[in-house]
């Protein structure tokens, strides 16, 4: 008998439980506990070892990667309650979902909504699978916060269209199999000559170049489309609905952003307990440097309300059945505190935390040199902070345009 | 806004339609006027007695409703948006502290006239300008207490004193040995420096050795509620001023500036709103209340200092004046900021109960 049930959970789900637990038993290797989820990112499975392949099949087969998503389209058709235990019983042994990117936390729900049965039936299994990766073919050199101003055109050829035009900012292209893009069918109609298309990233005409960042790493693409025929079949929704579409997928994007998606994920290790590795206390437990001390409470104070904000919002916008009035602040807060806490990190280290490589570094102590680099963007991608403080001005507090 | 029951709805908009009909800043303006030492409106407390909020976090066996701190901060915080005076918020901190120390004689017998609004009470804790539960000199022998107690709010219209003493909390009743040294602050309320002289004093002898903490985390996170309703008017009353004052032909919410200096606000005061009810629920539930009442009152402090300033700022001349309402807010800011618990001092606490 567990000692607290979650809530809205039953005995069936308790039986639930037992098939999970056995389950992770059988199949979670033991060398993968604890090491986080290196196939959710931008890469896939690029690398992935024999035995995260297997853990990605197992969990694959049975959906539970996408645990709410229908089992006739691959998912794993479970309820949220059960979906909780899932999560509970895979963090209780150090396991972690193999199945991630794009196509789960952007795509999928998205063709879920706005596919027909064919591409659902399509593109929805790999996806459950962890078998195909997906990237955004969104932003343009001259359409980034003013996104609408598109230019990627598909002529209409009859049975396909042909597509010409440049994407920038592609997270992942180098990787990615396929991509989900919003190109222009109609040049005389700003929002409604957008359309959403699915395609092939390795159909003649698509080059990719990866961007090298300032935190050395290339995640991001210039993709380029030259003559590239998409079969009409790709087409999301109505030619001229990819606006609307595109917009419905940015809603998961932000939420993600901003870590409503995964509150867990967001909470990281306590800037003071890494402090207290790297920097002397007294008998107490006390840091000495007592202008650092104050430093770290203070941010851990704001980030601490900074995850109850989230909280608040999640049960206002599930009370009221819609989204919450404080959701537009979210993504401007937690992007920002980010940032804090990543330049505390490198305070707390000294040039110990600036390291770029070498073995004289531990892992942690480079990736959080890399993240807070690349942390850099976050208050730009997604709309930036400036875009969000317009929006919560003129749509929040009514104050009027400035035009 | 917490997501909350049909009893705390009513609650709340009961608090609310009071507040702004019965008790706006011109009742405030009143009482400044009166200059008496105690500094509120008698009458005014005793409706808020009736309407039943100064029984709100008393069991309903002894005169109270029990509905617990939310519901009580979401009437402080009402109070909070006109800056009523009143002794609400300490006398309610003081029965909370019965209720977790008191004798079963000691709570039949000051509970129901608390609940009622007949008994007034506040707390005597600091004994310096700087709030310091640990460097308490008042003690106490046979019954009698003596000691000398700094800037105790709300002190010249109690009858009932909750004094911290070198070895525990004990309830004062006024008498002859209690006298009162009024010290006027920025805020216009009450406040005086208290002797005691071998008062008859009576310990709570319940609750354990976390007593003090456990009733200044209640102080706090009620406090904290207080500030919260003073920061949401400053911003209302602010963004208000900003859509209708105009300057270069333009109404001044349409520079790009001030548009963005409010959306931090925004963020700000949505930040604070969620770790004061934060506060307020974890005493509800019981768990993790030291830590959830210290982050509660930081953020208040960061905060409602923050939005007091700009709120000056962006009335520019006319928020100086004292015909203008705006001043008050940040005149009481500062007090409420510096009692049981500076921002230093929490960050402080913070880090302590963090293991660092």
């Amino acid at each position: 008998m567990p000692a607290q049930l979650e809530s809205g959970v039953n005995a069936n789900d308790e039986l639930f439980r037992t098939e999970v637990q056995q389950f992770l038993a059988a199949n979670f290797p033991e060398d993968l506990k604890g090491k986080g989820n290196p196939l959710a990112g931008l890469e896939g499975p690029t690398n992935e070892t024999d035995q995260q392949r297997k853990w990605r099949e197992a969990v694959g087969q049975r959906g539970w990667g996408t645990p709410t998503w229908p089992k006739e389209y691959g998912g794993g058709g479970l309820s949220k309650a059960q979906a909780k235990i899932l999560d509970h019983e895979m963090i209780k042994v150090g396991a972690f979902n193999p199945i991630g990117g794009m196509g789960v936390m952007m795509f999928g729900p998205t063709l879920l909504e706005y596919g027909d049965e064919k591409q659902k039936r399509e593109h929805i299994p790999p996806i459950c699978r962890g078998e195909i990766r997906w990237c955004q073919g969104y932003s343009e050199p001259n359409a980034g916060s003013d996104l609408a101003n598109l230019q990627t055109f598909a002529a209409d050829k009859g049975d396909h269209y042909l597509v010409n035009g440049q994407k920038t900012w592609t997270s992942g292209g180098q990787w990615a199999d396929k991509c989900f893009a919003i190109v222009r069918t109609d040049r005389s109609d700003k929002h409604n000559g957008i359309s959403f298309m699915l395609i092939d990233m390795d159909s003649p005409g698509v080059e990719v170049r990866p961007i090298t960042m300032i935190s050395g790493t290339s995640p991001f693409c210039e993709t380029f489309f030259t003559d590239v025929k998409v079969p009409k079949k790709n087409l999301v929704g109505e030619e001229g609905q990819g606006w609307t579409i595109g917009k419905r997928l940015l809603q998961h994007e932000r939420t993600n952003i901003s870590g409503g998606g995964s509150l867990a994920g967001m909470m990281g290790q306590s800037v003071g307990a890494i402090a207290k590795k790297y920097c002397e206390a007294d008998s107490d437990g006390a840091l000495y440097d007592k202008v650092l001390r104050d430093k770290i409470a203070d941010l851990e104070i704001r980030w601490n309300s900074f995850l109850h904000t989230v909280r608040r919002a999640l049960q206002e916008s599930k009370a009221q059945g819609g989204v919450s009035e404080i959701s537009s602040v979210l993504k401007k807060l937690g992007t920002k505190l980010s940032q804090e806490r990543s330049e505390l990190l490198i305070e707390i280290r000294g040039l110990q935390g600036l390291g770029w490589e070498g073995e004289q570094f531990t892992d942690g102590e480079l990736e959080d040199v890399r993240g807070w680099l690349f942390g850099k963007a976050a208050t730009i991608y997604g709309g930036s902070t400036e875009i969000q403080n317009n929006i919560i001005a003129k749509r929040v507090l009514g104050m009027l345009d400035h035009q | 806004m917490a997501v909350l029951n049909e009893e705390q709805e009513m609650l709340r908009s009961m608090a609310r339609d009071w507040a702004t009909n019965e008790s706006p800043i011109s009742e405030f303006r009143k009482v400044r006027a009166a200059g008496e030492p105690k500094a509120y409106n008698a009458d005014s407390y005793a409706m808020m007695a009736k309407m039943g909020w100064a029984g709100i976090i008393i069991p309903e066996a002894h005169g109270g409703s029990d509905f617990g701190f939310l519901s009580a901060g979401l009437v402080v915080e009402e109070l909070g948006k006109t800056l009523t005076a009143s002794p609400l918020v300490v006398s309610t901190i003081v029965a909370s502290a019965i209720v977790l120390g008191g004798s079963d004689q000691q709570k039949a017998k000051w509970l129901p006239k608390l609940a009622s609004g007949e008994t007034v009470a506040t707390l005597a804790v600091d004994e310096g300008p700087h709030y310091d539960p640990s460097a308490i000199e008042t003690n106490v022998s046979d019954g009698k207490l003596t000691g000398k107690k700094a800037f105790v709010h709300e002190a010249h219209g109690a009858d009932l004193f909750l004094v911290a003493a070198k070895d525990g909390l004990y309830l004062v009743a006024r008498d002859d040995s209690v006298s009162l040294v009024t010290r006027k602050l920025t805020d216009q309320r009450s406040h005086a420096d208290v002797s005691f002289n071998g008062a008859a004093a009576e310990k709570l002898e319940g609750g354990g050795v976390s007593l003090l903490d456990d009733v200044l985390d209640r102080a706090r996170v009620l406090s904290a509620a207080e500030m919260l309703g003073m920061a949401q008017a400053v911003f209302d009353t602010t963004l208000d001023y900003l859509t209708q004052r105009v300057q270069f032909n333009q109404v001044l919410a349409t520079f790009q500036a001030l548009q963005h200096r409010m959306a931090d606000l925004f963020a700000d005061l949505a930040q604070m709103r969620s770790a004061v009810e934060a506060g307020l629920q974890a005493v509800d539930g019981g768990f993790g209340v030291a830590r959830a009442a210290t982050i509660a009152k930081a953020e208040a402090n960061r905060v409602l200092n923050v939005i007091s300033n700009q709120g000056i700022q962006l009335h520019g001349g006319i928020g100086m004046t004292d015909e203008y309402d705006v001043g008050f807010y940040l005149k009481r800011a500062r007090v409420l900021e510096a009692s049981w618990g500076s921002t230093s001092y929490l960050r402080n606490r913070f880090a302590l109960l963090s293991g660092y």
